[in-house]
């Protein structure tokens, strides 16, 4: 992007605009930290999109689990059986294979929650700053309290009521409620962001020449500024997938989270934690291993695309 | 030996899909004493020479070949800290924005002092009293007092001023001055370039001006090099190369300059750049698309389509829920005016006068708070319901000045001009829809192909069309032509101006043209309004205007414009002179 930067203003707007995707694609290549991120990640997607495919075993099929497998060491211990290839669990689960089915979980509460956060966070913001002044107070109000507090208490708060008043079991609702309350709490961001882009779109003449043909303010909004401030969010929400999947994984540890039956990262974590002091550290270290590099994988991507974008962002 | 020769420079700017030569084998040589211009549009190369000789080229620019000596001694290879030392002390630099090349977190003082010691041996207070020294001679009136000042407490002018005393401070022997006063109005502009022209006589430093305009080349300068995509062209004496051009580069853009002096019928088509527009065919308004659902002339209709009567507006400077201790800045102060049908009406004046919010309370993007505006006999300031407006604002379309921000860079042309025709239901279908965008493109010199590209592929001029394609697709009567090339090169502008005044007597438009170029309204209008400071003070016919100025503003205006009298008058359509 530096590079051609020096050419003449009507010159350079066409060369770069014109070769936005191939220079994309340039910076990345060029960044090996972000192919290896790349990498993960989508080793990552794949695992957890085909685990019923390639898993070696179904940890949930109750008929192939055997007690008799419990707490096997990895395959290349002296213990080990190369049948489970990161050992078992203490119900004879896999541990390779519910970290797959695990990953499931953990991506879909994530993308869920961060898609349901940016709604609410853009349509927020869109209308905070394009129609500006008492709705924009108050708004923006309600955005800085619900900053004071830590996202994880108040996603603690939300399911904790919800569970009180909805009559459902937890197996059932476990899912959407984190989904309900990761998202929740995550908007805040996206509207600050949305708001600020927007108040900068507004002023410029394309959206002036919208209102003097007569566009309505709702279709100004969606169709002239909201594709001209999808930039920035959407670095917000890569970033936020791995914020996500984190708080998922503590929600899941302090229990409040998805049920043991069907475990999240988060909860093979916090079973394997029983065993850590007595000797079966596979059974928590894998899964936090592969929480670590999911989360770090993601964040490292969203980072590139920040920097690769930013300097466009005028 | 010259005090700057400059002998085959070359500029690269190398990029992974190739080098892109910025300056191409230019010589030029400049003596103590003299301003030698260096003139071209936007992205020959002049602003890369200078930044060239100040060893200021942004990597991954580089001389390719080439000297540059100051007094015979070559600069161009020298290491960076070497280089560092003779920036600052034998060539220093004037920016385009006064605003920006200040700091504005230190006082005027505390810049000065700084600049003033790292050049010379001085103590704090030698060096107190060489800043006050310099304001004065640059001209800031209390020179003692205003030096302990931030830069926002300056003028535009004055700050101006201020960048100027800051690049004399080591007592240059060069001076490089970019684009000096584009950012300023006419008459603070003609205030600095006196300033400029007096310094380098007094102190015998040599002037490099960079500008893209000729009336300030023509003005200011003793010679002059015009470039064209990185080369120069022509060089020599400003009197004989803008009065009697060589080069077909040359003459082109000395005929695209609007001259104060004479109106002109159409600028000449110029073919050396940008592909030449395209003719396109003469409408009947009687059948073509553009004429269907115009009332007829013999109808109810007003003698003045827009009338002003007492407009006033304000913007409120300080909020309070306190209506005592609110603050207002009356932008448009009483403006009453009319505009007949079919006629093009100017409005000038100098920035913050208030023409602009004109155009945008007409337009209904502002809400007058006070006056009525008449619309062919309906009040549209006071008009309540969205249902109420429609029919007005499909009547009613503007132009916009900056040609990178009016066209919103997501969508298609053809949904861009397609968008004013979707909303006020102005074609049966989709396909009548894609044939009216196709046509009106055709029409504005685009070509049909335009319509499936989006705006970056456009150059300011082409955009520019693109933005008059879009105000016609509502089948307008009237159109607010807000500085509309003013961003533009001039001999771009020349084009714009053809089309607007051709769409204009095809399809009996009425304009609102409002511009700070007094050269480019007499070319335009047919009557002219004077703003300043909110106030109308002056209306009349053009010819009347230019040759018996009444108002003393308008007088001012019209001594300040450049006089261009020696300029070539070769192939130009002069109009006669209005009886």
């Amino acid at each position: 992007m530096s590079e051609t930067r020096q050419i003449a203003p009507d010159e350079r707007r066409g060369i770069l605009a014109r070769s936005l995707d191939s220079d994309l694609l340039h910076s990345f290549l060029a960044s090996k930290v972000t192919v290896l991120a790349a990498i993960v990640t989508a080793v990552f997607f794949l695992g957890a999109l085909l685990a019923p495919l390639i898993a070696p075993h179904d940890p949930f099929d109750l008929r192939q689990i055997s007690i008799m497998d419990s707490l096997v060491p990895p395959a290349w211990s002296d213990m080990g059986d190369p049948r489970f290839l990161l050992g078992t669990d203490d119900q004879g689960r896999d541990i390779l294979s519910a970290i797959m089915y695990g990953a499931r979980i953990s991506l879909a509460v994530g993308f869920c929650s961060v898609i349901l956060a940016a709604i609410i966070g853009i349509t927020l913001g869109l209308v905070a700053g394009y129609v500006g002044g008492f709705t924009d107070t108050v708004i923006m109000r309600i955005a800085d309290v619900q900053l004071t507090f830590p996202a994880i208490l108040i996603a603690l708060l939300i399911n904790g009521s919800v569970h009180a008043v909805m009559d459902v079991t937890r197996e059932q609702s476990a899912f959407w409620v984190l989904v309900v309350s990761i998202g929740l709490s995550f908007w805040v961001q996206y509207a600050r962001t949305v708001r600020g882009s927007t108040l900068v779109e507004r002023n410029r003449e394309y959206v002036q020449a919208a209102r003097v043909i007569g566009v309505h303010p709702i279709r100004i909004m969606i169709r002239h500024v909201l594709p001209n401030v999808m930039g920035p969010v959407l670095v917000i929400a890569t970033i936020n997938l791995a914020l996500a999947i984190i708080t998922e994984a503590t929600l899941s540890f302090l229990g409040v989270g998805i049920p043991p039956t069907q475990p999240s990262l988060g909860t093979l974590i916090r079973i394997g934690q029983d065993f850590l002091f007595s000797g079966e550290w596979w059974i928590t270290i894998f899964p936090g291993f592969a929480l670590a590099a999911l989360v770090l994988a993601v964040n490292l991507l969203g980072d590139w695309l920040r920097d690769a974008l930013n300097p466009k962002l005028r | 030996m010259g005090l700057l020769d400059i002998r085959n420079l070359t500029v690269d700017f190398p990029s992974r899909r190739g080098t892109f030569t910025a300056v191409r084998d230019v010589a030029l040589d400049v003596q103590r004493g003299e301003i030698h211009g260096l003139v071209g549009e936007s992205g020959a190369g002049k602003s890369t020479i200078g930044n060239a000789i100040m060893g200021l080229l942004e990597p991954p620019g580089r001389i390719a070949s080439g000297e540059i000596e100051i007094e015979g001694r070559r600069i161009e290879s020298l290491p960076p800290e070497e280089m560092r030392k003779v920036r600052g002390k034998t060539v220093s630099m004037i920016f385009q924005d006064p605003l920006s090349s200040l700091n504005p977190l230190f006082t005027v003082e505390r810049q000065l002092v700084e600049t003033i010691r790292e050049h010379n041996r001085m103590s704090e207070r030698e060096a107190k009293a060489f800043a006050v020294d310099l304001l004065d001679q640059v001209g800031i009136p209390k020179p003692a007092e205003r030096v302990a000042q931030y830069p926002h407490q300056f003028s535009g002018g004055m700050r101006q001023r201020v960048v100027i005393a800051l690049a004399l401070c080591s007592n240059p022997d060069l001076v490089i001055a970019d684009e000096p006063t584009t950012a300023l109005d006419v008459s603070i502009q003609a205030q600095i370039l006196n300033l400029i022209r007096s310094l380098c006589t007094e102190r015998n430093v040599g002037v490099i001006l960079v500008t893209h305009d000729m009336g300030v080349i023509a003005e200011t300068t003793d010679r002059v090099a015009v470039m064209y995509r990185g080369r120069i062209v022509e060089r020599g004496a400003t009197r004989k190369v803008l009065g009697d051009p060589d080069h077909e580069y040359t003459k082109s853009l000395v005929a695209a300059v609007p001259r104060p002096d004479v109106r002109l019928h159409r600028f000449p088509m110029v073919s050396y750049i940008e592909g030449p527009a395209r003719e396109f065919e003469a409408i009947d308004l009687g059948k073509h698309w553009l004429g269907q659902g115009r009332r007829d002339a013999s109808n109810d209709r007003h003698e003045n389509l827009i009338e002003l009567r007492n407009l006033e507006m304000d913007f409120e400077t300080r909020r309070s829920i306190f209506p005592s201790r609110r603050r207002h800045f009356r932008a448009v102060d009483g403006v009453s005016l009319q505009i007949r049908e079919g006629e093009i009406f100017g409005l000038v004046g100098e920035s913050g006068s208030g023409k602009s919010t004109v155009a945008r309370l007409i337009s209904g993007l502002y809400t007058p708070t006070g006056g009525e505006i008449l619309f062919d006999g309906t009040d549209i300031a006071r008009l309540g319901a969205s249902a109420e407006r429609r029919p007005f604002q499909r009547q009613m379309q503007m132009i916009f000045q900056d040609p990178y921000s009016s066209l919103n860079p997501r969508m298609r042309v053809a949904d861009i001009v397609a968008e004013p025709i979707r909303h006020h239901n102005l074609a049966s279908g989709g396909a009548e829809r894609r044939a009216v965008v196709e046509d009106l493109l055709e029409h504005v010199g685009l070509g049909r192909e335009a319509a499936r590209k989006y705006p970056h592929e456009f150059s300011g001029g082409q955009r520019q069309r693109i933005s008059i394609a879009r105000a016609l697709a509502t089948r307008p009567r009237f159109l607010i032509c807000d500085e509309p090339t003013s961003a533009l090169d001039v001999s771009i502008q020349a084009q714009i101006l053809n089309l607007l005044k051709d769409l204009q007597e095809e399809l009996r438009l009425t304009l609102l043209f409002i511009s700070h170029d007094l050269p480019v309204m007499r070319q335009m209008c047919h009557r002219i309004g004077v703003m300043q400071n909110g106030r109308l003070c002056e209306v009349a016919e053009t010819e009347d205007l230019f040759e018996r100025p009444q108002h003393p503003h308008t007088q001012e205006l019209v001594r300040l414009m450049p006089r261009l009298d020696y300029l070539s008058r070769r192939g130009l359509d002069m109009e006669p002179a209005h009886a």
